[in-house]
C-alpha cells in the first residue's frame, strides 16, 4: 500500500540538506508520496530504507503484459474488492482451449478472429488462445502453433503444457508475443520456473487450494519470478468464489505479497449453459484470466456484455458528445429524433436507426450521460432544455420541416415542447428503441401521403 | 505454507423470512456476505419465486411464449404448470390492474388470489402492476384477500408506501419495499416504513433491478453496498433481505428477443435470451439477492444448478 507524504518523512534523514533539491525533507516526502519524485533523488537514505520504500509503493496485486507489443494485454493490478470503491480496471481476459489434438484447428482459430462484437462503441472479443498440450508431445503441439501463428501472428497465447521440453520448443517460436506459460506444479516447478526467468515470460502456478498454491509461489519468487499467476484448482462454484475472495482480501488488506497476483479460472465444464455460468463467477468475483471450452456466440455475447458491465467506472457514465449526429446521409426532409447522451442509449437508439435503412438526424443533448428516464427525473431532458438546445443546435437551418421525434418513454413532454418551441411539432415516438425501424417506415409513409 | 484465513468481523445478521401457510418458503437468516461460507452461517438458500401474470402476458416474446401459452389464459393453470417445474413459490404480478393494461379492479384481482390461495399449497408474492398510484388501491384490497395467508406483497414504493405499508400490516404479511438504485433512498424508505410500526424484519429490500447490458451494474454495485452497510457496518435499516425481480427486466432487452437472423453475430436466439436471465439472475446471487423473481425454467434449473455448487 501506497506510504504517505508524513510516512515517508519520518524514514528520510530529516537534515534538511536540499542535496534532493528541495528546501526539506518534509517538501520532497510530498513529492515522493504524489509520486512526482523518485526516492533515488536523496543520496542520503539507506539502501535499506530505499528497498522498504519500493516495497510500499509496488501495487498490492502485480500488473504485467502479455502478447505482442500491439496486442499486448494488461493484467492484475487490481485496486479494490468492490466496484463501487473505485474501480475494476483491467478487464478479464477471455481465453479459448484448443488442444493440438484437435483436428480443425484451423477452423477454431477462425473462430477466435471471427468472435469480435460492437457494443456501446466498444470491439469486444475472445482475446487469446490457451494451447493445450493434449498429445503431451513436442511436434505435435508445434504443429498446431504453427497453424495458430500461420493465422493470426501476434495474437496473445497461454502455453498449457506440463512438459518444460515442450515448454522451450513453443517460447523459442514466439519470443515476440509474451505468451504465459502454464503451468508449473509441485513437480516441474523448478524446471519451469528456469524457462520464465530464461525468456522473461508469464507464469502460472499450479496446486490445489491456497495454502499450497502459496509454497510454489514463494518457490518461484525466491527464483526471481514477478510476472506470477495463481491457479488453486477450484472445482466447485464455492471453492472459486471462496479461493478468489481470500487471495484478493489477503493482497489487498493484509498485504500478503505472495498472494499478490492476478489468477486464472479453468471454467470449462460438462455442459456450455453451466460454463457460462462459471466464467460469470469468474468475471465478477477477481479471476483476470477465464479459460473456456467453447465460444459460441451467444455465450460470447453474454460474458463480454458481463465484462464490459463489470469494468465500467462506476462515477463517470460512458457518454457521447452533444450534439446533431447524422445517421446515413440525411436531408432536409429527413427525420429529427432526440435522445440523452448517456452511450448506451445512444448506441442503441443510433444502431435501430441505421436497421431502419432511414436517413435521420440524430440530435444528442447532454445529460451528464443519463439515460432517457434517468435524465428526465433528474431534470436534465427537460421540456424547456430541448427546446433550447434544438434552436442553438442549428438544426433548423437545416430543415424543410419542423418535427422533432421524442422517446416514447418522455410522451408528457410533448405538449410542454411545443409550447416552447414555437411552429414545431412534437411527434411521440417508441418507448424501446427496437421499435424505432417499424416506426421511421410508417413514419416516412405518413408523410408521404401529406 | 500456513495461510490464516483474513476473516471481517460482522456488525449484523439478515433476519430469516419463512413465508407461506401450508407448504412454506425460506431464505435470509446468513450472517456473513454472500456465500462467505468461511466466516458466518447460512441457514437457507436463496429462494427463486415463479413469475406468472394475472392475464395473458402483453410483452412476454417467443423463447417464453412457447413455454407458458398453453397455461397463461388461467392463472391457477399456470401456477399449477410452474408447480410442476418445481417452483418453490410462486409470484403472482397483477398487470391487468395497470391503466395502460385493462385497468382492472382492485376486487377482480383479490378474487384471483384468493382463488390460488385455495387450489394451490405454494407460498405466494404478490405484487401489483408497478403503477404507484394504482398499486395504493389495488394492494391493500388483496392484502386483505390473503389475510393470514402469510404472504409477500409489494411493492411499497416513496409514493404510496403509507397505503401499502399499512395493509401489509392489516394482512399479517411481509412486505416489499422499492427504491430507486440508491442506498440512501432504500434507507430512507425503510426508515419511513418502520416508523409506521412495521416490523424491520419482515422488509425485504428491492433496490431496482435491471438486466445484464442495461444497467446491471448499478443494481450490482447497490446492491452490494446495501448488504456492506448492513451486515458489515451494523446499519439495521439495511441489514435486510434483498429481492432481484429479474425477469421482469430481462424479458424486456432485445438480447431475449431479436432472432439469429435478424443479428447474426449474436448467435443463437434460445440459448442467448435464457442464459441472459440465468447469468443476471446468477449475478445479483453474487452481490446479494436472497429472493429471485424469474421466467424462464430452464433459466431457473441453471441458477439452482449455481446454488448447489456454491452450497456444496
Ligand atoms: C441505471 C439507472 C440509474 C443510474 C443512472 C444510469 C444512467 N447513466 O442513466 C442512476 C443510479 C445514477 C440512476 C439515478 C436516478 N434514477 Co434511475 N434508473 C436506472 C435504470 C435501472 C436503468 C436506466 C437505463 O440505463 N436504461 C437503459 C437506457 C438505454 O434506456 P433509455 O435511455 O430509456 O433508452 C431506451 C428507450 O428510451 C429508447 N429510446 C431512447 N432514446 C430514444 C429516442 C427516440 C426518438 C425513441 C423513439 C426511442 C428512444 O431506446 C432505448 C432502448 O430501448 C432505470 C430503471 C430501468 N430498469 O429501466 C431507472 C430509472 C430510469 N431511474 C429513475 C429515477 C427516478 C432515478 C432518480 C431520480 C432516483 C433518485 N430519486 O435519485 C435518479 C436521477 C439521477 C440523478 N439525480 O442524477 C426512474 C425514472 C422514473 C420515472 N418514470 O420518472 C427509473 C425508470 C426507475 C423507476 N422508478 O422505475 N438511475
Ligand atoms: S536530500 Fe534527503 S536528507 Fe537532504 S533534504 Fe533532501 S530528503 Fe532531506
Amino acid at each position: 500500500m501506497a506510504l504517505t507524504g508524513i510516512e515517508i518523512f519520518k524514514l528520510l534523514p530529516k537534515t534538511n540538506c536540499k542535496k534532493c533539491g528541495f528546501p526539506t525533507c518534509l517538501a520532497f516526502a510530498m513529492k515522493v508520496a504524489q509520486g512526482q519524485v523518485d526516492i533515488e533523488q536523496c543520496p542520503e537514505i539507506s539502501e535499506e530504507i530505499k528497498a522498504k520504500l519500493k516495497e510500499a509503493s509496488t501495487p498490492p496485486i502485480r500488473g504485467f503484459f502479455f502478447g505482442s507489443s500491439s496486442t499486448k494485454i494488461k493484467i492484475g493490478e487490481e485496486l479494490v474488492l468492490f466496484r463501487h470503491e473505485k474501480k475494476f480496471f483491467n478487464p478479464t481476459v477471455l481465453a479459448f482451449e484448443i488442444k493440438d489434438t484437435d483436428s480443425n484447428i484451423d477452423l477454431l482459430i477462425d473462430e477466435v478472429l471471427n468472435s469480435s462484437i460492437e457494443r456501446v462503441g466498444q470491439t469486444l472479443k475472445i482475446d487469446a488462445i490457451f494451447l493445450k498440450n493434449q498429445s503431451g508431445k513436442v511436434d505435435i503441439f508445434l504443429q498446431a502453433l504453427d497453424k495458430i501463428l500461420d493465422k493470426a501472428p501476434d495474437l496473445p497465447l497461454i502455453f498449457g503444457t506440463l512438459k518444460p521440453d515442450v515448454a522451450v520448443a513453443a517460447v523459442e517460436k514466439t519470443k515476440d508475443i509474451r505468451p504465459i506459460l502454464s503451468e508449473a506444479n509441485s513437480e516441474n516447478i523448478n524446471e519451469m520456473a528456469e524457462i520464465a526467468k530464461k525468456y522473461n515470460i508469464p507464469l502460472v502456478v499450479r496446486d490445489k487450494g491456497i495454502e499450497k498454491v502459496m509454497a510454489l509461489l514463494e518457490t518461484a519468487r525466491s527464483k526471481g519470478i514477478q510476472d506470477l499467476i495463481i491457479d488453486t484448482k477450484p472445482e466447485t462454484a464455492k471453492e472459486i468464489l471462496i479461493n478468489n475472495t481470500l487471495i484478493r482480501r489477503a493482497a489487498l488488506k493484509k498485504g500478503m505479497k505472495v498472494l499478490g497476483y492476478p489468477i486464472i479460472t479453468f471454467a470449462n465444464r460438462d455442459d456450455d449453459f453451466y460454463e457460462t455460468i462459471i466464467a460469470s463467477l469468474a468475471v465478477l468475483k477477481y479471476s483476470s484470466i477465464v479459460v473456456l471450452s467453447s465460444i459460441p456466440k451467444w455465450k460470447n455475447l453474454v460474458l463480454f456484455t458481463l465484462r464490459q458491465n463489470i469494468y465500467s467506472d462506476p462515477q463517470v457514465p460512458m457518454q457521447v458528445k452533444q450534439g446533431i449526429y447524422k445517421v446515413g446521409e440525411p436531408d432536409g426532409n429527413s427525420p429529427l429524433m432526440i435522445t440523452t447522451n448517456f452511450a448506451l442509449t445512444y448506441f442503441l437508439v443510433k444502431g435501430e436507426i441505421e436497421n431502419s435503412k432511414i436517413p435521420t438526424w440524430l440530435a444528442i443533448m447532454d445529460c451528464d450521460g443519463l439515460s432517457v428516464l434517468t435524465a428526465w427525473a433528474a431534470g436534465k431532458f427537460s421540456a424547456s432544455k430541448i427546446a433550447e438546445f434544438i434552436k442553438e443546435s442549428g438544426i433548423e437551418e437545416r430543415l424543410n420541416h419542423r418535427e422533432l421525434i421524442i422517446p416514447g418513454y418522455v410522451a408528457m413532454l410533448k405538449a410542454a415542447i411545443e409550447d416552447k418551441l414555437q411552429g414545431w411539432k412534437v411527434i411521440v415516438g417508441t418507448k424501446e428503441a427496437s421499435g424505432i425501424p417499424a416506426f421511421l417506415k410508417n413514419y416516412m409513409k405518413s408523410k408521404a401521403l401529406v | 505454507m500456513n495461510f490464516s484465513i483474513p476473516k471481517e468481523t460482522y456488525a449484523g445478521i439478515i433476519p430469516e423470512i419463512v413465508f407461506g401457510k401450508g407448504k412454506k418458503a425460506y431464505f435470509g437468516g446468513q450472517s456473513a456476505l454472500p456465500f462467505h461460507f468461511f466466516e458466518g452461517h447460512f441457514p437457507h438458500k436463496p429462494l427463486i419465486a415463479f413469475e406468472i401474470q394475472d392475464q395473458i402476458p402483453e410483452d412476454y416474446p417467443e423463447e417464453l411464449a412457447k413455454t407458458y401459452s398453453s397455461v397463461w389464459d388461467d392463472t391457477l393453470r399456470w401456477a399449477r404448470f410452474c408447480e410442476s417445474l418445481g417452483a418453490q413459490a410462486i409470484a403472482l404480478r397483477l398487470t391487468s390492474t395497470h391503466p395502460d393494461s385493462r385497468d382492472s379492479k382492485p376486487e377482480e384481482a383479490a378474487d384471483k388470489v384468493k382463488k390460488l390461495l385455495s387450489e394451490i399449497d405454494l407460498p405466494l408474492i404478490i405484487l401489483g402492476s408497478n403503477h404507484t398510484e394504482k398499486d395504493a388501491d389495488v394492494l391493500p384490497i388483496v392484502a386483505d384477500a390473503s389475510r393470514g395467508y402469510n404472504c409477500i406483497i409489494g411493492k411499497a414504493q416513496e409514493g404510496n408506501y403509507k397505503t401499502v405499508v399499512a395493509s401489509a400490516m392489516a394482512g399479517g404479511h411481509f412486505l416489499i419495499a422499492m427504491s430507486d438504485l440508491d442506498v440512501n433512498l432504500a434507507k430512507q424508505l425503510n426508515i419511513l416504513i418502520t416508523q409506521m410500526g412495521f416490523p424491520r424484519e419482515k422488509i425485504i429490500i428491492d433496490p431496482m433491478c435491471s438486466a445484464l447490458g442495461y444497467g446491471f451494474e448499478y443494481t450490482y454495485s447497490v446492491m452490494e453496498r446495501i448488504r456492506i452497510a448492513g451486515i458489515l457496518q451494523g446499519d439495521s435499516m439495511l441489514c435486510l433481505p434483498m429481492v432481484a425481480d429479474v425477469g421482469f427486466y430481462v424479458w424486456k432487452t432485445k438480447e431475449t428477443q431479436a432472432s439469429e437472423s435478424d443479428i447474426p453475430e449474436w448467435g443463437s436466439l434460445h440459448e442467448r435470451a435464457l442464459m441472459w436471465e440465468a447469468v443476471t439472475a446468477c449475478s445479483f446471487l453474487l452481490s446479494g439477492a436472497d429472493l429471485l423473481i424469474m421466467r424462464h425454467p430452464e433459466a431457473v434449473k441453471i441458477v439452482n444448478r449455481f446454488m448447489n455448487d456454491l452450497f456444496s
